[in-house]
């Protein structure tokens, strides 16, 4: 993810060096085949007739695209307006995604902090406490958000016990509710990379700032976070890309009035509106979105790394 | 470390924020864990402890439905794992020890694809090649999909590993006459092995954990647990759920553990 590093081995591994083409030949075909060539038949499949019932008619259309963007009546023959509904599912999205970035930044950045400078016999406890929820199946956690949030779960059940509330509190099938799924999903993710980068930085330099009196929160916003930036910008994009697809969060906790891109393209697969190329095409949007977004980040890499 | 650099360190509000972290990350995870144990049909009245979810996870109407799902997800991910992780050996060797050549950037980039490319992006892709093909839908396609995103998640532990270990081990080894597979199998394989079990471990739980590429690549008439869990779940959360999330949580933990002890064991031997 972050700067890659070629290893410290000046020689460079005489033994296996020519026979490297063979070595990531697995690797190559693999990948290429089940990865890169279906991504450009998605291309492809973007850009053909929908049959009904799933599937495509192999005739070029721009119709999967021309219905994302352009909303032309029910019959087609009416002036041409924007077409907002799949414009404002994306928009939602890259907010919700931003949105759950920041606030895992809010919590993360601290907690990375608090833990890098823990002494290692409580610096492993940590680590560990954050690894775990890491590893623990996704669907399994969103599950336990939506049972923990439920208008008769368990929060609410308490915060009415304790006569903080009278009524219960209505998260599910909101949008702040998919909020609090995407931000629970993806925190693990903030803190890690943060953590790596913050554990290398040369705590000298915060002194050094101190002798200079600097207060503290200006050493943290000068000296602390520019150094450490790497740390920060990979954890924002190990949030933001996966939030972006997501599709788990929303659907389980969302509902139908608060659709994200993950959900629009999954309906275009299964249920009878089926509608391939449309999904193809909703999924090369997404594609582009975070190709842009890792562009972004490789640029900002290779800046830090001079 | 003086107090004085300590309290430089330190800003406050800081270990709250960090305390405040595991609890929203822990808070789910113990509450259904708790209820799972609930012995009482509502599930949200604490109605005292019971085991009985557990003996309905095993024994119940549904229990037949989950077994199947739960072999499916477990047979799935090992033999992923055993592909993915051979695949990621191979392919970390051959960048980690294939000197520099043009076009070495780029096979990195290829490598970590599927962990660059959204989890959507993926099933629909994957979905459209097997169906462009004729390929069936079922058992082996999504073995295949598994393969292929388990490989960067097994690559990155191997490659960090090989990159500590110094070449000369294998040098010796070809200098005193070995073969190079020999060199490999007595020689490179056994310092590397923490890093190749840690890929694994990896690649499995990711593979056991996949929700969206299976369900999608899956076809009718087949389900790993994840998507039976999904189903299920779909219908409203049954307490018998609870305790299957329990178990596999478990799981997950079990396997931190054992992963995090490789990984502090096997620092020792070979390092440069």
């Amino acid at each position: 993810m972050a700067g890659f590093n070629p290893g410290n081995n000046a020689s460079g591994g005489s033994v296996f060096a020519d026979m490297r083409h063979r070595l990531l030949m697995p690797s190559w075909i693999t990948i290429g085949v089940l990865l890169v060539i279906p991504v450009l038949l998605m291309l492809v499949y973007s850009f053909l007739t929908k049959e009904f019932r799933g599937g495509v008619i192999w005739e070029f259309s721009l119709a999967a695209y021309d219905q994302f963007f352009f909303d032309r009546g029910l019959f087609g023959d009416e002036p041409v307006k924007i077409e907002w509904t799949y414009l404002t599912i994306f928009a939602r999205s890259i907010v919700q995604a931003a949105l759950a970035t920041f606030f895992c930044l809010l919590i993360g950045f601290p907690t990375a902090y608090y833990i890098a400078t823990r002494p290692a016999s409580t610096r492993a406890f940590w680590l560990f406490m954050i690894t775990v929820p890491y590893w623990v199946n996704l669907l399994i956690r969103t599950v336990s958000m939506k049972f923990l949030i439920r208008d008769t779960g368990p929060l609410n059940h308490w915060l009415m016990q304790a006569g903080i509330l009278s009524e219960p509190l209505h998260l599910i099938n909101t949008n702040i509710a998919v909020q609090l799924g995407l931000f629970y999903s993806y925190l693990p993710f903030m803190v890690l990379p943060i953590y790596a980068s913050v554990e290398r930085f040369d705590f000298a330099l915060l002194e050094a700032a101190n002798d200079l009196y600097a207060k503290r929160w200006t050493a943290m916003r000068r000296i602390l976070i520019p150094v450490v930036k790497p740390g920060i910008i990979a954890g924002c994009i190990l949030v933001f890309v996966p939030s972006l697809g997501a599709f788990l969060a929303p659907d389980l906790l969302g509902g139908a009035k608060n659709f994200m891109i993950g959900s629009l393209i999954e309906e275009q697969f299964k249920g009878s509106a089926g509608n391939w190329p449309f999904g193809a095409a909703a999924s090369m949007i997404l594609l582009s979105l975070v190709l842009l977004v890792l562009m972004f980040y490789a640029r900002s890499d290779a800046r830090s790394a001079r | 470390m003086s107090t004085a650099s300590a309290r430089i360190r330190a800003y406050p509000g800081f270990g709250i924020v960090a305390l405040l972290c595991l609890v929203l990350l822990y808070a789910p995870l113990l509450v259904v864990m708790v209820y799972s144990f609930n012995d009482s049909t509502s599930i949200t009245q604490w109605g005292g402890f019971s085991l009985r979810w557990y003996k309905e996870v095993f024994t119940g109407v549904e229990a037949a439905k989950f077994k199947v799902a739960a072999w499916n997800s477990i047979s799935i991910a090992l033999m992923a794992t055993i592909a993915a992780t051979t695949i990621a050996t191979s392919a970390a060797i051959g960048m980690t020890r294939g000197g520099l050549w043009r076009g070495k950037a780029a096979s990195f980039a290829l490598i970590n694809l599927p962990i660059m490319v959204p989890e959507i992006v993926t099933a629909v892709a994957t979905l459209i090649f097997f169906s462009a093909i004729g390929f069936k839908t079922g058992y082996l396609s999504i073995l295949l999909a598994h393969i292929v995103f388990c490989i960067p998640f097994a690559y990155l532990p191997i490659a960090a590993r090989l990159q500590g270990i110094n070449s000369s081990f294998e040098e010796a080894a070809i200098d005193l006459y070995a073969t190079r597979w020999q060199a490999f199998r007595y020689v490179l394989l056994p310092i590397l092995l923490p890093g190749v079990i840690s890929g694994a471990l990896l690649a499995f739980i990711i593979s056991l954990d996949d929700f969206i590429i299976t369900n999608f690549v899956k076809g009718a008439g087949i389900e790993t647990l994840p998507t039976a869990i999904f189903g299920a779940v779909k219908q409203g959360i049954k307490p018998n759920i609870m305790a299957i999330s329990s178990l596999m949580l478990l799981v997950s933990v079990v396997f931190v553990t054992v992963s995090w002890w490789i990984g502090r064991t096997g620092n020792k031997p070979g390092d440069t």
